[in-house]
């Protein structure tokens, strides 16, 4: 590999400079082209199968698992939520219950009560409007003798007014027959 | 090369454009002296060492941190990770991801060799055929090696095309024995061929731009040759990845 | 003008490159007309889509490869 290698820059690069024909035919060049080459193919190598793909690699893992820790954390906290919701769900139909249980007692409670008011409240207004009646009645028949008296005594007195005499017998007779008629 | 000194000779002199587009691809030594030996250092030793240098800075400093949140480098090296990780299980399958560091290496110093390349003045490595030749015949022998070893004489059903009608099959043999040969020469001669085109033609418009009248329209045409050169860049590496992966496929799986 | 058949020749396998460029147009076209019909399916095939391009561009690289030889080499 080594036998001609050291032949001069010039076979392939004229006086001024410029390349004699394609400078990517030079054989002259070709040793230390590819002896470079693999030198920097096995660094590269060594460097990215040693230090670079396995951190590259445990780094995507890592995150990999990290995004399957949370999502599985995140589902965790899903179902408890459920759970809790379904707790709530529960108690809050325990106290609808409860509540509509309580209400229909009272108001059983409070109707007793009003009808037992009631019967006594007409009871009471039965009684007094007997009563009243009783005094309407004697309030009554003691108008109607104030009214007989009254009269009699009227009839008496513009009987005696007139220059006549009074007889009690006969006025009696006369108002009681007027008082019906 | 019988007729090089005579070719050289004329070309250089033309009166007022001179162009020189494959100047920039001559070896020189670093430190002076006139001899190129095997262990001299030269601007090749230079541009490989900052590739080496380019990778290592992106592919090892860059995920330093390790984080699980990746900064900007690290999200670059572990793009370029993935991606070829990717491209070797896709094509080669799970017994191909063994060879994923060596594949991962090729694409490396492909793309950072290019791409580094393309800085003003630098030299282009992956320009020169010894240098794409020994990558293609690399990969050419490791993979007939692997091919044989894996499968023993099986591998040559790789050249015996059993779908195709018994009468055709020889001619098809011969065909084949020929494109599985010419696989070095394409896979090198397209890289090294692709990069030196490139850059040959922005020299050349380089070369028009000495011409007043014409110069802002040849800095214009380096320009968008410049892009169509990353770009090519980048995908003269890939190529030549996903090539290395298709022939490495051909070893570990031969049948058609 | 100086110059001889050589640089005639490399002239002419210049014109190789006018094909591979066809060559190329040829895959670029039929892909994306394929993965406009399919869009889901072209991703998956970008890759065939590069190797066929490779294969193609290689030929013109030679062609180009001709045209150097005989301007510089021969």
């Amino acid at each position: 590999m080594a036998t001609d290698t050291t032949a001069a820059v010039g076979s392939c690069v004229d006086a001024g400079g410029s390349a004699i024909g394609m400078p990517q035919l030079c054989f002259e060049w070709f040793p230390n082209q590819i002896f470079w080459l693999v030198v920097t193919l096995v660094v590269i190598f060594l460097v990215l199968s040693r230090v670079a793909l396995p951190r590259i690699g445990a780094i995507l893992a890592e995150r990999q698992g990290t995004i399957t820790n949370d999502i599985a954390a995140a589902e965790d906290l899903k179902a408890r939520a459920a759970e809790a919701e379904k707790a709530y769900d529960k108690a809050l139909a325990d106290a609808r219950a409860e509540a509509q249980r309580i209400a229909a007692e009272t108001r059983a409670e409070i109707q007793a009560g009003l009808d037992d008011a009631i019967a006594k409240a007409d009871a009471e207004i039965a009684a007094k409007s007997a009563e009243s009646e009783k005094a309407i009645a004697e309030i009554r028949a003691g108008a109607l003798e104030s009214i007989e008296a009254v009269a009699k005594d009227t009839t008496g007195d513009i009987v005696t007014a007139l220059g006549g005499k009074a007889d009690a017998d006969a006025v009696t007779a006369a108002v009681d027959s007027r008082m019906k008629g | 090369m019988a007729g090089q000194a005579e070719t050289a000779a004329d070309g250089a002199e033309k009166g007022g454009l001179v162009f020189h587009p494959m100047d920039q691809f001559i070896v020189k030594p670093l430190f002076g002296g006139d001899t190129i030996a095997w262990y001299t250092l030269t601007n090749v030793t230079l541009w490989l060492a900052l590739a080496v240098l380019a990778v290592v800075a992106l592919l090892v400093l860059g995920t330093s941190k390790r984080a699980i949140v990746p900064g900007r480098s690290q999200s670059i090296a572990e793009l370029a990770y993935g991606f070829i990780y990717k491209m070797v299980e896709d094509i080669c399958g799970k017994e191909g991801l063994k060879y994923f560091p060596y594949i991962m290496t090729l694409f490396m110093f492909i793309v950072s060799a290019n791409f580094l390349g393309l800085i003003p003045t630098a030299f282009t490595t992956t320009s020169h055929f010894a240098v794409t030749v020994v990558l293609a015949l690399a990969v050419f022998l490791t993979v007939t090696i692997l091919g044989f070893v894996k499968n023993g004489t099986a591998f040559l059903g790789l050249f015996w095309v059993s779908s195709a009608p018994l009468a055709l099959r020889p001619i098809l043999a011969v065909i084949e024995l020929i494109s599985y040969f010419v696989r070095p020469v394409s896979h090198s001669i397209r890289l090294a061929g692709n990069l030196m085109a490139g850059h040959a033609v922005i020299k050349v418009f380089a070369g028009f731009a000495a011409v007043a009248v014409i110069s802002p329209v040849s800095v214009l045409a380096i320009t968008a040759m410049f892009g169509l050169e990353v770009l090519v860049s980048f995908i003269q590496a890939y190529v030549f990845t996903i090539l290395t992966c298709v022939y490495l496929k051909d070893a570990l799986h031969p049948s058609h | 003008m100086e110059g001889d058949l050589a640089h005639i020749g490399a002239g002419l396998a210049a014109i190789g490159s006018g094909a591979a460029a066809i060559g190329v147009g040829n895959v670029a076209g039929n892909f994306l007309s394929g993965a406009l019909r399919n869009p889901s399916a072209a991703a998956g095939q970008t890759a065939t889509l590069f190797i066929g391009i490779a294969f193609a561009e290689a030929l013109g690289i030679f062609a180009f490869l001709v045209s150097l030889l005989l301007m510089f080499a021969v």
